[in-house]
């Protein structure tokens, strides 16, 4: 381990218990939302997850800013083991975390004024900024663009995008380092999107802020993120550098997601795809061996015995890890002819 | 020349508030073929949806003023009754929703409410509405159709769910189907194949399809025609190769550009649309886009303030702006193109 790392996740697990029972509520099944998954974030750095709903991306964001504590595996921050920490003890941690939410409508309290809300995290913890708490509101309200003599006005009164910007600076009123940010844009427009995007580039660059950047969209995690793992009924199957991830994927799964993001590019529209079948398995009896095979057109016999681990393939670019015994060639994505197309169901 | 089979000329939809008038759509005018899809366009509040409840019928005549002129397959549908519009949705005109869950019944089998629409229409039995049912889920791609009929909603995935609202409006064989955001709230990998179904069905069928949406990949890879949208008016239409690839209107390439693409470059900021969208109770007079527009100047001053420009009547690829073609071809290759 390396000074650099800011957050540390290893052999991280979460299950949720399924309850049943009439009176007495027995555990019957358990929702094995995160199962044992290794994600380093380093300071200053913006690590992307992306994967379809259920495949435990935001619990992952969550036990990151260790809102909730995981079954088991280690979560180390600046060094430190917080995974099972008390509240005091996560007390100075706490500060230094902070989250963005989706729904800019649900994450902010609609009867405090904008700046109570951004106010309420210095008086938590008791932070007093030299000139004052309400100085600091007005100027993070100029951070992310809003105009500082409307922290008197009601969260109704601002736009989508408005709202999102409200949210930015609450995360930023503690100067945190680390911000986990859980599908940030997704609610807006496009044209909101951009600039909601462009600001969270810039605190990322200006501030040194690091980001874990949790998002269905492909397209606006390879924008924002340097590293992005990909995640799959609760394992991450892929990592790598934004580039080798994008342009040279070997697991089929990564493949696949990618070739099925729509292109605005009219003549794209004859470019080869490859057509999942079926649904993602349900989470409570995750399938043997490799969670994808069942979906997957290159499983064989290995893949329901032998659950293949995350590591370093050959022709894999330096910290390109996949976890995949029949992974794809490393050749560039989209020069490679792909005529698979499983029937459905 | 031959009448379309889906005009709308001239639509206006108001709406009364304690606000003021909302005027939700304001001068629309497009055609749909059989067999083609049309994508409109445009973000939230620009007139998609109301558009077409307004085709549907399904606007409270209490608080809404429609105006303008629909025309389905020769017949005029902003004065029909109540009664002739009932006969009609459902049977030649059909909407798929975005939500799949809120807009199934709970509390009953998916093989009732696909039964339902079809006895309606047709009288059928029960018997028979339930065998129509089954081939519909079978035709939708859903596994052992037979049983599932008497599945409730909440035993499928998200995705399953899409198909059987998407048997349920096509369960009248429909002229005319109206998809309203039905990929929003699907994964990517499942979203590719709700879109090749409907493609494939369309092939089958003929059926005109309506594909509305706010993402401009997904109309790349479904649409023929594609109607962009903004503050209740069409600013450009066109075929969806010309549209998307030589945009004319300076909203559309703000939209193109504020997107990120999986090929675009990294490290280049995207260029997003400055400012937020207009109230539709006081939409700024001539183009609704000028406050947002950095072309204004160009274009000539106090033009886009003043009169408002329309979009050529003729057909094929028309935008509603004042810059001369010439200054939008100059403006997008040199400035927008590489950015895309």
């Amino acid at each position: 381990m390396t000074d650099d790392n800011l957050l540390e996740l290893s052999g991280l697990t979460k299950h949720f218990p399924v309850t049943g029972g009439l009176i007495f509520k027995r555990q019957v099944a358990k929702v094995h939302a995160v199962d044992g998954i290794d994600l380093t974030v380093r300071a200053g750095e913006s690590v992307g997850l992306v994967g379809e709903s259920g495949c435990g991306k935001s619990t992952t964001g969550r036990l990151a800013a260790r809102l909730l504590e995981p079954t088991s595996g280690a979560i180390r921050y600046r060094g430190r083991d917080v995974a099972h920490a008390s509240r005091r003890e996560l007390k100075p941690i706490r500060s230094e975390i902070q989250m963005i939410f989706q729904d800019p409508y649900s994450s902010l309290n609609p009867r405090q004024t904008v700046g109570s809300i951004i106010r309420g995290p210095m008086e938590i913890n008791d932070i007093r900024p030299p000139g004052g708490r309400d100085a600091r509101v007005r100027e993070l309200l100029e951070i992310v663009g809003l105009n500082p003599e409307h922290y008197n006005r009601f969260p109704h009164e601002f736009s989508g995008g408005q709202r999102q910007r409200i949210g930015v600076a609450r995360a930023l009123a503690l100067e945190p380092r680390l911000i986990v940010a859980d599908e940030p844009v997704s609610a807006l427009d496009v044209s909101i999107q951009a600039q909601v995007v462009n600001l969270l580039q810039g605190l990322q660059r200006d501030l040194g802020i690091a980001f874990l950047f949790i998002a269905h969209d492909l397209a606006v995690v390879r924008h924002f993120s340097q590293r992005v793992a990909v995640m799959y009924l609760g394992k991450i199957v892929e990592i790598a550098d934004r580039e080798s991830l994008y342009e040279r994927p070997r697991h089929p799964y990564t493949h696949a997601l990618l070739s099925a993001v729509p292109d605005t590019d009219p003549d794209g529209a004859a470019r080869e795809r490859i057509r999942l079948a079926g649904d993602v398995p349900s989470p409570i009896d995750p399938p043997s061996g490799c969670r994808f095979r069942t979906r997957c057109w290159k499983a064989r016999d290995t893949c329901a015995t032998e659950e293949p681990p995350l590591r370093r393939l050959e022709g894999n670019a330096e910290g390109h890890l996949t976890a995949c015994h029949f992974p794809e060639a490393p050749a560039t994505a989209g020069d490679q002819e792909v005529v698979l197309d499983p029937a459905l169901g | 020349m031959t009448t379309p089979f889906l005009s709308v000329r001239d639509l206006t939809v108001a709406f009364g508030t304690e606000d003021g008038v909302v005027h939700a759509v304001d001068g629309l005018s497009f055609d749909v073929e059989k067999g083609t899809t049309l994508g409109i366009v445009g973000e939230s509040g620009s007139g998609k949806s109301v558009t077409n409840l307004a085709i549907l019928g399904l606007h409270d005549p209490a608080y809404t003023k429609i105006g303008g002129e629909i025309t389905l397959d020769g017949r005029e549908l902003t004065r029909a009754s109540p009664r002739e519009m009932e006969r009609l949705r459902g049977n030649k005109v059909a909407m798929i929703f975005q939500d799949p869950l809120t807009s199934l019944s709970p509390y009953h089998t998916v093989g009732r409410q696909i039964g339902e629409t079809f006895r309606k229409h047709t009288g059928a039995s029960r018997r028979e509405a339930r065998d129509r049912a089954i081939e519909m889920l079978r035709r939708v791609g859903i596994p052992h159709a037979a049983s599932r009929v008497d599945d409730h909603p909440h035993q499928f995935s998200g995705g399953m769910r899409q198909r059987v609202m998407i048997a349920m409006a096509l369960v009248c064989d429909p002229d005319l189907l109206i998809a309203d955001e039905p990929t929003t709230a699907l994964d990517v990998t499942v979203q590719a194949q709700i879109l090749d179904l409907l493609k494939e069905l369309q092939d089958q069928s003929g059926t005109a399809i309506i594909m509305v949406t706010h993402d401009l990949g997904v109309v790349a890879r479904t649409a023929h025609e594609v109607l962009v949208m903004y503050a209740g008016r069409a600013i450009e239409r066109g075929a969806v190769r010309e549209v998307l690839g030589t945009p004319r209107h300076p909203y559309t390439w703000g939209l193109l550009s504020s997107m990120p693409k999986l090929r675009s470059p990294v490290d280049v900021p995207l260029v997003p649309v400055r400012g937020t969208p207009p109230s539709l109770i006081n939409v700024p007079p001539g183009c609704p886009f000028h406050p947002r527009c950095d072309y204004t100047e160009l274009a000539g001053p106090g033009l886009c303030r003043g009169e408002r420009p329309e979009l050529a009547p003729h057909r094929g690829h028309g935008d509603a702006c004042y810059l001369t073609p010439a200054q939008k071809r100059t403006i997008f290759t040199e400035q927008i193109k590489d950015k895309l």
